[in-house]
């Protein structure tokens, strides 16, 4: 297997050619769908896929970045669990991502410890060479979740807890499909969290709302493939689920990941920041593992926290629009001004995966002209 | 953290493997693989993790289905943009070694 075959770019004109006349055929516009994935942005963005889309193709990045939907007091009860010196370790997109008073950078920078970790696995290391108490503060969606899931199972040392931001995915593409004014009829669905899930798990979804599910991996011709695909269902008025990343999902999914993350998770309801709150979006530890839960563990003060008022940027901050697909960055007044990498005001401007950084970083629909993505230049 | 990286499988133990992502290797865990992975496979990995073993016979049914999407000929990409990424997020892990900060932790 090489990966340039799915960059192959005289496969992506085509695609590209395909999908501009499946749009055409719709004959209205603008069609408008969503993917919920920052890896999906990424790849639109790093390719240049967008300026190639037809002028009558929205293509939205919904709620698809884990850190940006963490919700403020959940950041809080990591800044506070860190400013009553418990040491955290977490993974390096957390550590800006603006809380009530502050972010966990700010409790570093104030003296808190905190150790950035590329897996959950070097978190369990970090407690097993460490008498003291190590807190994973655990973010990200079902992919990630078992991660957390298997190190749990599999053994954690008695000073090793974790405090569970983890998200799931398929609640919230309800909540997007029944918001008002929402303007989507279809949804592309992230490939490595349906690696898990697998795809039958949106087929419900796609019954109650008759709206066309196609799960997409993330190479230019996987997201091309997918998006025509996803315009001939909406064209024929075609309601179904399919799946054009075989390589990695099945029907059904990775059944020992999910015996692993039913095992140790219960799916809550929750708020996604700046969307809802979610039913069963949320992934909560189940009470048989009460003793490697922070929130059991540690009485977490976060009331000191919450008593102070979001600072006036962040009131008009429109994170919350932007990830429910009904604004885009350049309709907000901080995007590229007050709020920029160096210095977020909004969650999606922190994360790699959040849309503004994203956009902020590739510069949203660039004017490319003929060439159809960067790859092909 | 949703970064999922293909890699090839060079060495395989009881519990993890190690595996070559575009040349930089890494020992990644086998808890959460949904089948035996050996010597030679693909797998996508994700937080040092593999999820999936990828049988090679599905990338040819990927590559299927797009031609029935649109009948395309043969061609190769000319330069390999992504890979830069993944590499870079990939080293961001350090060597199994919890950052005690500044870099970012690559894991988003």
């Amino acid at each position: 297997m090489t990966p340039l075959e799915f960059r192959d770019p005289v496969r992506a004109k085509e695609l590209s050619a395909a999908l501009a006349r499946v749009v055409s055929e719709i004959g209205r516009a603008p069609v408008a769908v969503m993917h919920v994935c920052g890896s999906h942005e990424q790849a639109i963005a790093r390719f240049g896929l967008r300026a190639g889309f037809p002028r009558g193709l929205d293509v939205i990045m919904g709620p698809g970045c884990p850190v940006c939907v963490t919700d403020q007091p959940e950041i809080d009860e990591g800044v506070a669990l860190a400013r009553q010196g418990v040491r955290l370790a977490t993974y390096g997109d957390m550590l800006r991502v603006p809380g009530t008073a502050g972010s966990l950078a700010d409790a570093q920078a104030a003296g808190a410890r905190i150790d950035i970790v590329y897996s959950v696995a070097q978190a369990v290391d970090l407690a097993r060479e460490n008498r003291e108490e190590i807190v994973f503060f655990a973010s990200g969606f079902e992919t990630t979740a078992v991660a957390t899931a298997a190190v749990i199972v599999a053994g954690v040392p008695s000073n090793f807890s974790v405090l569970s931001a983890h998200k799931y995915i398929p609640p919230v593409m309800e909540i997007v499909a029944e918001m008002p004014g929402t303007r989507v009829e279809g949804f592309l669905a992230a490939g490595h969290a349906a690696t898990i899930t697998g795809s039958r798990v949106f087929e419900p979804f796609v019954e109650r709302h008759r709206l066309p599910v196609v799960v997409a991996g993330f190479e230019p011709l996987d997201i091309l493939a997918a998006l025509v695909k996803l315009t001939e269902m909406i064209r024929d008025g075609v309601a179904e689920v399919v799946n054009l990343f075989p390589r990695c999902v099945t029907p059904d999914g990775n059944r020992r990941a999910l015996d692993l993350l039913w095992q140790v998770f219960q799916p809550i309801g929750g708020r996604w920041r700046g969307i809802a709150h979610v039913p069963n979006g949320n992934l909560r530890l189940r009470d048989e593992w009460a003793h490697v839960d922070a929130r059991q563990r540690f009485h977490i003060d976060v009331a000191v926290l919450c008593s102070r008022a979001p600072s006036t940027l962040a009131r008009q901050c429109i994170c919350g629009n932007i990830m429910a697909g009904i604004a885009s960055p350049n309709d907000c007044t901080l995007f590229g001004n007050a709020c920029v990498p160096d210095a977020p005001v909004g969650a999606c401007m922190v994360s790699s995966e959040g849309t503004c950084r994203i956009w902020h970083e590739y510069g949203g629909i660039p004017e490319l002209g003929e060439p159809i993505c960067r790859f092909c230049l | 953290m949703c970064l999922g990286v293909p890699g090839l499988v060079v060495e395989v133990d009881e519990l993890t493997a190690l595996v070559d992502f575009w040349g930089v290797r890494r020992r990644v865990r086998l808890d959460l693989a949904d089948e035996p992975v050996v010597v030679g496979d693909y797998v996508l990995n994700h937080v040092g993790f593999v999820i999936r073993r990828i049988p090679s016979a599905d990338v040819q049914t990927t590559l299927s289905m797009y031609e029935e999407l649109v009948k395309a000929n043969t061609g190769r990409g000319p330069a390999d943009l992504m890979a830069a990424d993944v590499l870079g997020e990939i080293e961001a892990g350090g060597a199994g070694r919890p950052g005690r900060s500044g870099a970012l932790g690559g894991a988003a």
